[in-house]
């Protein structure tokens, strides 16, 4: 039930768009076509999913202060937390790299659409700031943590999705010359926020 | 994005003076023509997290300015022995690295502040100003350049933090750096704090239409729709 709660709460309540605000840049710039936006969107899901349980059992096992028990209890006063960031962007750099070969061999149209913003994923705010959340949050166990991991991939994906359904249809109204483009993205996804908002204190 | 028109820039061979119109230009460039925010779209994660008080965005816009003009320094310094194959982890390593001193410096002198901002600061790591700077600028130019190109970046993004905090703050909680500024005679006719600007939606709003007001302003900006 715990993890029911987690999974929703990250897609709704705690949206990594709405609620912070992570992962803007590829949302604005790749959110033109619903197509590619759907195909980032599982491509942040993928990544979210895998590397937050990957960064949870480095954090637990590796880095927090006697984390490194297991090995023997001399270490029990070793404290790796401030390499933590170094960590976190290297598993991610590498898996980006690994999604980037797998997206090439498999749908090369999909490929040739995401161009630059496949590598960019690694600098996608989101996926850091997952695995920063995980650390944050301290989560109990491995499963608490993938299903934070792939509930806020989902949410991530879903306002992408959504954002660009709605550009796709305001091109044809008239907006003031200068809101054009990026003001209006900007104030949409502050309306849809307001709306997301709804979803606050849900407890299941 | 529009991050390419920006490479273009290629710094002369003869010897120009320290301070000359060209780069003067590069940090005044980023403040208004070439905002990183509010045009090259870079670094809005973290611009409209922090935003709900001035305090934390003059930290955060101290934390950018560190990592990206050292960044762009020493990754200028190194652009010619870095391979193009793993240029990208070679970066982020570095910045990761400038980050974590940012990160301990903040835990060991402003404690509370380094709560507040908490995940935001290991966020600078993948602001896309200090990526995109790195990547379109440092690569290409020598260290002088880089370090003017880093400081009037961090300028731009710190000004446009600082505008939609101000106007954040004034607006929410009617104080301005924690002082009230907001007069007690004005809550007294009735006068109510707009709760609604400390929300997180409200940020996009604010920004969208700062946007507005710039692109007014500056119409060679406006996007072909």
């Amino acid at each position: 039930m715990e993890l029911v709660n987690i999974f929703v709460k990250s897609i709704f309540v705690e949206n990594m768009i709405f609620a912070y605000f992570l992962g803007m840049c590829s949302y604005l710039a790749v959110s033109k076509k619903v197509k590619t936006a759907l195909g980032l969107g599982m491509a942040v899901i993928f990544v979210l999913g895998l590397t937050v349980p990957i960064n949870y059992i480095l954090e637990n096992y590796l880095l927090k202060e006697g984390a490194l028990t297991w090995l023997s209890p001399d270490f029990k006063s070793v404290d790796l937390s401030f390499l933590s960031f170094l960590m976190f962007i290297a598993v991610v750099a590498a898996f980006v790299q690994l999604v980037e070969m797998a997206v090439e061999k498999f749908s090369p149209s999909l490929y040739a659409s995401l161009g630059i913003f496949l590598p960019l994923i690694a600098v996608n705010c989101s996926i850091l700031g997952g695995a920063l959340f995980m650390q944050q949050r301290d989560y109990p166990s491995l499963a608490h943590a993938t299903v934070f991991g792939l509930g806020s991939g989902i949410g991530w994906m879903m306002a992408i999705v959504f954002i660009a359904a709605i550009r796709e249809k305001i091109r044809y109204s008239h907006i003031p010359a200068p809101l054009r483009g990026l003001g209006i993205a900007f104030i949409l996804t502050g309306l849809m926020g307001i709306a997301f908002m709804s979803f606050m204190g849900i407890k299941l | 994005m529009s991050t390419e028109n920006t490479t273009a820039q290629v710094v002369k061979k003869e010897k120009e003076p320290l301070f000359s119109a060209k780069r003067r230009k590069l940090i005044t460039d980023p403040l208004n023509d070439n905002n990183p925010v509010t045009v090259q779209v870079l670094g809005i994660c973290s611009a409209l997290a922090i935003t709900v008080q001035v305090k934390p965005s003059l930290f955060m816009f101290g934390g950018v300015l560190f990592v990206v003009t050292l960044g762009n320094v020493i990754v200028s310094l190194i652009r010619n022995l870095i391979p193009s194959r793993v240029r990208i982890i070679a970066q982020l390593v570095i910045v990761a690295a400038l980050v974590i001193i940012v990160d301990l410096i903040l835990k060991a002198y402003a404690y509370d502040m380094s709560k507040q901002l908490s995940v935001f600061v290991g966020l600078i790591i993948t602001n896309c100003i200090v990526m995109g700077r790195l990547e379109a600028f440092a690569m290409g130019n020598k260290w002088w350049p880089s370090l003017l190109d880093g400081i009037g970046n961090a300028l731009g993004y710190g000004l446009i933090l600082v505008l939609v905090a101000t106007a954040r703050e004034i607006f929410g909680s009617g104080t301005f750096l924690g002082y009230q500024v907001i007069p007690q005679a004005l809550y007294d006719v009735g006068y109510v704090n707009n709760g609604l600007m400390i929300l997180p939606p409200m940020a996009l709003i604010v920004v969208g239409i700062i946007i507005w007001i710039q692109r007014a302003r500056n119409t060679k900006l406006i996007e072909a729709n």
